[in-house]
């Protein structure tokens, strides 16, 4: 068991560094850097930058090293917390991203609870009712669910509450709560706007989610542990959901592992249809800007994100399936 | 009204409708255990052993089910019931699960949840069947580890069935099984996925606890040796019926239908002569969708008779003093 | 249960069925069980629609999905009156041009006056059919020298531009993106999926802690970051493979695990052992004896995989980092949907988003009928 925790954490850690170096790489894949883009943008206005004043700023912003010093120096500067200037925004990063990650995990997770609060009934129910109608309803649901891309549903759902209610159902926020600080009383508030974001980002994973556990379901009650339990004298219901859905559960529960970076990147259009005050926006306009310590640290952020929760449900799972606890995964 | 026996099955047809074709597992099977006896079932792999113990516990699995027939337990109190007429999964049929007829299967590794412990399984079976404290089910859990002979019970209890070899997996199976005091136990190919040596110790097991308890036993086997060695009483069946039952002696000396004399001289003897081919039934097992008509086992039958055994189905005719054969041979 | 020998009883009734299934080769197992799932058959027909009209796009097409006009902006669909005086002659009514006197927009209403008739294989447009037969044949259009100017089946778009005709050349695009992508995540995956499950042991850890890191890292910020990173002035051609390139890098990793699966499990099979015995080096063994029996379900993951990557590319469009007009896909015609305000009062612009849903789920059901089909055991 020992040995399990410490291999997710090795690969966690490694997983991090990876991200880390692909995120910085990504940064400066295009051609140029932020100055470039910056000149590009000052000249669009009208205004021309000298090649003096370039190199000047690129020394400034330790541009014109080369780039695994770079990578050296932006790594250091993030072990210590400090997560460099936004260039565009002229102020530090961690201020440009203030609230966003956490929302950005507010919404992620309760995307996941909405997930596993239908996707388990649902799974369960098609299983044991295979081929009733109610499952053929709940599958095509749920291919519908797949098909549709997060942000045409987000789309959608923005439509129709424009079109046939005339509200904007996009934000998080009511206007009063938006840059109001934290009280017991904006928690409500975004907790009353969660809900459709969540289920928007949710459906695609539940339909997936949904066909996991009725697969999974329906080899577990083809085994003869299902008929022992059952000649024992037990109820159905308890057979059922003792048993093989105990043991379906694990693969449900390892599948956090691949949700989780589905829907925070899911989030990220998602928000932006939405508009939502999450790290999505902020990371397109980074990208666009070539903005290399704001979309950088974005990017690492989520990634770090990700790996910790998929480390927790590694850690859940273990808790959960006595297989593991034994070291005979 | 036949009270000697303590469970009497009648013209049992369970069939399973599949979209492929109709297979009927079962088709016309009738028997009867008798009170503290052990009755052996034997048969090939595919002739319906298992499908008829599954149908008296009424847990066939969809898309199979009982089509007809009578399966009439003596309850404690005297009286019959139908289990064929009981609802499935009704509170009557559930409290005779378990409660007064343990089922002990083939493969004691998938018989157990994976991710409970041994205890667990045990000690829900006891707390269905009688009304005591978690505390006493508990204790009750331990004694029926101890008494199918597993060492340190207590500890045991708490393990998984993982942790078990194979030999301790199935005697904890059979403590599931026995736990509520049973007064039948059908044993579902109980040796087969086991070495020689423990086949041996569970099957002295399964003779002790019988002694000690006066229960039933209903041993579903293939293998001959294990009938000889256990049963009072003995089914063969073929393809879904009963070709011919009677005392242990009477069939092991005395075999009446051409079958069951074809497996008994092909078991290999240490007396037969050296150098001498091993006699087997010619053919095989017909596709169950392909069933020949008349006497199902006509097409490998040395006694064969055209025009007779292909053209309709022997009824099981009694011979007298127990013995029963379905062949027109004995017409 | 042991599935017994086909032996003819005595007197034999007819085994024909039996025999068929014995002698049957896999594929044609494959297909007769593919051929009960009906879901899956209808996807496919579904699909092979689709790409007829992605060969055909400029057929079906009727007017230059380039040509803009301000003045025709956000026009609505237009209805076909399909009878005429009760012979059967489509038509519709020409837009005519007024201004709404209180808005003082320009807006476009049928003039019932009027009638154009719709007749099918018009001339219209000239193209070259499969790049190289130059004609001018559409499958419907009006005749006349204007023809795009006074049918919008599907309305137009913020540009001017005719919506379907544009609908049309995006299903080509998108739906051979598709296809162009899975294929480098086909290679990929089969050729890192089987290194890693035949060889084992080193190699195999350390691509499998690849594509477990791969797969733990949110793809949308990467897929944003390399898309970000194609070059402004690349031509339409070279972002189309680009970004064909950055999608099939991520996708790869599923592909990768079916088949480190198989390889995986077949190792230990009897079969296996018995070539190698017998003296088969080891590229025949794997492509003689193994692959054969798992290219089936390389086939259905394969398929299964399309969908997520006509989403991704539609995604990646419609934010403006994927395929850049000129180039024509879904996604780049749902960019004009993105503001709600637009989208409310011309909700025609929504029109591809069927598309893409239609396409994702006829490739899901198609890929689970090839996948049951293919399992043997379910």
């Amino acid at each position: 068991m020992v040995a399990y925790i410490v291999r997710r954490l090795l690969l966690a850690v490694l997983t991090v560094w990876a991200i880390s170096v692909l995120s910085f790489i990504i940064i400066h894949l295009p051609p140029g850097d932020y100055v470039t883009s910056y000149i590009a943008s000052m000249s669009a206005s009208g205004s021309a930058v000298s090649e003096g004043e370039a190199k000047a700023l690129r020394e400034q912003l330790g541009l014109d090293q080369p780039i695994t010093i770079q990578y050296a120096k932006w790594m250091g500067l993030i072990l210590q917390g400090n997560f460099g200037m936004a260039m565009e925004w002229g102020r530090p990063v961690s201020d440009v991203i203030g609230d966003r990650l956490s929302l950005t995990m507010i919404i992620s997770l309760a995307a996941i609870i909405f997930t596993w609060a239908v996707a388990l009934p649902i799974g369960i129910y098609s299983a044991v009712y295979r081929y009733s109608f109610l499952d053929y309803v709940f599958t095509l649901v749920g291919f519908i669910g797949l098909a549709i891309p997060g942000f045409l549903l987000a789309l959608i759902v923005m439509y129709v509450g424009f079109a046939y209610f005339g509200a904007n159902v996009g934000g998080l926020f009511s206007p009063d709560f938006a840059e109001a600080p934290w009280s017991l009383d904006k928690a409500w508030d975004l907790a009353k706007h969660l809900p459709i974001p969540a289920i928007v980002l949710g459906i695609a994973g539940t339909a997936q989610l949904i066909r996991i556990m009725r697969s999974n379901l329906l080899d577990e009650l083809r085994k003869p542990y299902v008929m022992t339990a059952r000649a024992r004298g037990l109820p159905e219901l308890r057979v059922v959901l003792r048993y093989p859905v105990r043991v379906a559960l694990n693969p449900f529960i390892s599948t956090i592992g691949y949700l989780l970076p589905y829907i925070v990147s899911g989030s990220i259009i998602v928000s932006l249809v939405l508009s939502l005050p999450t790290v999505g926006p902020l990371l397109l306009k980074a990208l666009i800007a070539q903005d290399m310590f704001l979309a950088g640290t974005i990017v690492l952020l989520l990634g770090v994100m990700t790996v910790v929760g998929t480390l927790l449900s590694d850690l859940l799972l273990m808790w959960v399936d006595p297989r593991i606890r034994f070291g005979r995964e | 009204m036949d009270t000697s026996s303590l469970l009497s099955v009648r013209n049992l047809h369970t069939s399973f409708f599949q979209d492929e074709g109709t297979t009927k597992a079962v088709d016309g099977a009738s028997f009867a255990v008798r009170p503290g006896k052990t009755l052996g079932i034997v048969g090939e792999s595919g002739c319906g052993k298992s499908v008829t113990a599954q149908s008296i516990l009424r847990i066939v699995e969809p898309p199979g089910r009982i089509v007809e027939g009578e399966i009439l337990l003596t309850r404690a109190d005297g009286t019959q019931t139908d289990l064929v007429k009981l609802a499935p999964n009704g509170r009557e049929i559930r409290a005779i699960r378990g409660g007064e007829i343990g089922l002990v299967f083939q493969e004691p590794m998938t018989s157990f949840s994976p991710v409970h412990t041994v205890g667990a399984q045990i000690i829900e079976a006891v707390t269905l069947h009688a009304d005591v404290t978690p505390k006493e089910a508990r204790a009750r859990g331990i004694e029926a580890l101890r008494k199918v002979g597993i060492p340190k019970p207590e500890r045991r209890i708490d393990e998984y069935s993982f942790e078990l070899s194979g030999g301790l997996r199935q005697r904890a199976m059979i403590a599931v099984a026995l736990s509520c005091d049973p007064n039948l136990l059908i044993a579902d190919e109980p040796t087969t996925a086991l070495d020689v040596t423990t086949q041996a110790q569970i099957l002295d097991l399964l003779r002790q606890i019988q002694r000690e308890r006066a229960m039933a036993i209903m041993l579903i086997t293939h293998n001959l040796g294990v009938v000889a060695e256990m049963a009072d009483d003995v089914v063969v069946m073929y393809l879904g019926r009963v070709v011919e039952q009677g005392k242990v002696d009477d069939i092991f000396h005395d075999p009446k239908h051409p079958y069951t004399k074809a497996l008994l001289q092909s078991i290999p003897s240490i007396e037969s002569r050296p150098r001498v081919r091993l006699p087997t039934i010619t053919g095989s097992i017909p596709h169950p969708f392909n069933r020949p008509p008349g006497c199902p086992f006509h097409p490998r039958c040395a006694s064969f008779m055209p025009g007779r055994c292909d053209s309709a189905a022997p009824a099981l005719q009694p011979l007298g003093e127990g013995r029963a054969v379905s062949c027109f041979l004995y017409r | 249960m042991s599935s017994p020998a086909i032996i003819a009883p005595l007197e034999a009734p007819s085994v024909d069925a039996e025999q068929r299934i014995a002698v049957a080769t896999q594929w044609q197992l494959m297909w007769w069980r593919f051929r009960k799932h009906k879901l899956a058959l209808g996807g496919t027909i579904v699909l092979a629609l689709f790409y007829f009209v992605s060969l055909f796009a400029d057929f079906f097409a009727y007017a230059d999905p380039n040509e803009s006009d301000a003045q025709r902006s956000l026009i609505a669909p237009q209805t076909i009156h399909w009878f005429d005086d009760g012979r059967f002659a489509p038509y519709v009514h020409p837009l005519k041009g007024t201004r709404d006197p209180k808005t003082f927009k320009r807006v476009y209403v049928p003039d019932p006056a009027r009638k154009i008739p719709l007749q099918f294989f018009a001339r219209g447009e000239p193209y070259q059919l499969f790049g190289f037969i130059p004609t001018d044949r559409h499958l419907f259009g009006v005749e006349g020298a204007k023809a795009g100017e006074t049918m919008f089946l599907m309305g137009t778009d913020t540009q001017g531009r005719d919506l379907w005709s544009r609908l049309m050349f995006a299903t080509r695009t998108s739906m051979t993106i598709g296809l162009v992508s899975v294929a480098l995540s086909l290679v990929l995956g089969v050729v890192l999926g089987g290194v890693s499950g035949y060889f084992g042991g080193a190699i195999d850890s350390v691509i499998q802690r690849i594509i477990e890191i791969l797969r733990s890292i949110p793809t949308i910020p990467l897929w944003m970051g390399l898309a970000a990173a194609v070059p402004n002035d690349w031509s339409v051609m070279q972002v189309y493979f680009a970004i064909t390139i950055i999608i099939s890098l991520i996708g790869w990793t599923e592909l990768a695990r079916v088949v480190r699966g198989r390889f995986i499990s077949l190792k230990s099979e009897d079969f296996v052992m018995a070539a190698e015995l017998v003296g088969c080096n080891k590229s025949r063994i794997i492509f003689r004896h193994m692959v054969p029996s798992f290219i089936s379900h390389i086939i259905a993951a394969t398929t299964l995989a399309i969908p997520a990557i006509i989403i991704s590319e539609t995604s990646l469009s419609f934010l403006g980092l994927g395929l850049r007009p000129p180039a024509i896909s879904w996604g780049v015609l749902l960019q004009d949907a993105q503001n709600i305000q637009a989208l409310v009062l011309s909700p025609w612009l929504l029109f591809p988003s069927i598309a893409v849903v239609v396409a994702v789920l006829a490739f899901n059901f198609m890929g689970d009928g090839i996948r049951d089909a293919a399992d043997p055991y379910l």
